[in-house]
């Protein structure tokens, strides 16, 4: 008996059932958007003796009912906001055991003393302030805080070629191997400290109107 | 002569369409890898604020996700447009967002119970009325790890 060549299969529709599945994946695609401001929030027991701050050591940001902008009182533009908040923070005004060596601010003596003990900033909202700006008004507060933990990370660690930002998301990437981590939490934990995220969120002001 | 036969003229070679399921299975493959199944049907216009001082949000499974909004057009009926919250599959009230947050929270693995993080999935229209609402709340169970899940972009993109 003669040996029969096995036919050949008809691959003609392959190209068919692969555009259905592409479709399919296509149609119920969501790119899920999982990247956010991260924040915490304060605990509920209320503390028994509230610290005493001196007002010169806040940056009180208001947005008021009508998404407008109040920094230390008087009426802002959300693009300054982050140079205002910068010039807050490294001002820097302390003496004694409350000097900032590393600040660069103008030290006045009217603004804040030092970032790492005693700069607050804190943002009030409204009831009826839109969640849009009021994300943008974080935003631009986390920004200034960004802006000078990379000043302070660049000029800490010149030849690691990274600013605070890319520092942390290599150090929050899961790729990133055990080692390389170690090393970069110290260098992460010392410009934390140099500029702690002292935001406060007052509860809303006109609860009921 | 026959060497020099003229060329038919006129119609053109078929084009070779087998490498067409070459590329359709590469652009399938992307689909299928970049493809992430929602676990919840939205019942909200969830359109979410921009912000590019962004940082990623934990693994899946740390994260219990709370949604708030205006009700989606088709359910403006029913509900009426202000915003509501929604949890899961329905919509709830700000009262029911803490036995959420504790159902959620003993529902996962007890080595996470301590490291997760609330994500708000606010549209951007909400009033802050309702979020400060959530915040007491979540307070209150004391969830204090919160991020406010937001679209990569500039933050000029937020006013108007």
């Amino acid at each position: 008996m003669a040996k029969r060549a096995a036919p050949e299969v008809n691959a003609g529709s392959m190209a068919d059932i692969a555009f259905l599945l592409l479709i399919f994946f296509l149609v119920t695609t969501t790119i899920e958007t999982d990247s956010g401001l991260n924040r915490k929030l304060p605990p509920m027991e209320d503390q028994v003796d509230p610290p005493i701050i001196r007002q010169k050591n806040i940056f009180t940001v208001l947005v008021s009912k009508n998404d407008q902008l109040l920094v230390e009182e008087e009426l802002a533009d959300i693009k300054d906001l982050r140079a205002l908040a910068v010039e807050f923070l490294d001002n820097g005004a302390g003496v004694g055991d409350e000097a900032c060596d590393y600040c660069q601010g103008k030290r006045d003596e009217t603004s804040s003393d030092n970032p790492h003990t005693k700069a607050i900033i804190s943002l009030k909202s409204d009831r009826e302030t839109s969640y849009k700006v009021y994300i943008a008004v974080q935003n631009e507060l986390v920004a200034a805080y960004n802006e000078l933990r990379n000043r302070e990370f660049s000029r800490l660690n010149p030849n690691l070629g990274l600013n605070y930002v890319e520092a942390q998301k290599k150090y929050d990437d899961p790729r990133t191997s055990e080692n390389d981590r170690e090393e970069l939490k110290p260098k992460l934990d010392v410009v934390k400290q140099m500029y702690p995220q002292k935001l406060s969120e007052a509860e809303s002001s006109s609860k009921s109107s | 002569m026959s060497k020099f036969k003229k060329k038919k003229g006129g119609e053109s070679p078929a084009i070779n369409t087998a490498s067409l399921p070459d590329i359709v299975f590469m652009l399938l493959f992307f689909f299928m890898v970049a493809t992430v199944m929602r676990d919840s049907t939205l019942l909200i216009v969830n359109k979410l604020p921009s912000a590019d001082q962004i940082e990623k949000l934990d693994k899946k499974d740390r994260v219990m996700y709370i949604y708030a909004g205006k009700p989606s057009s088709r359910y403006v009926d029913k509900y009426g447009s202000t915003a509501r919250i929604q949890l899961n599959d329905k919509f709830a009230t700000v009262s029911e967002v803490g036995a959420f947050i504790l159902a959620e929270r003993a529902s996962k693995r007890q080595e996470l119970q301590n490291v997760l993080t609330t994500a708000l999935k606010v549209d951007s229209e909400t009033k802050m009325g309702l979020i400060q609402d959530i915040k007491q709340e979540l307070r209150k169970v004391s969830a204090l790890k919160i991020n406010y899940t937001t679209r990569v972009g500039d933050y000029t993109q937020n006013i108007n």
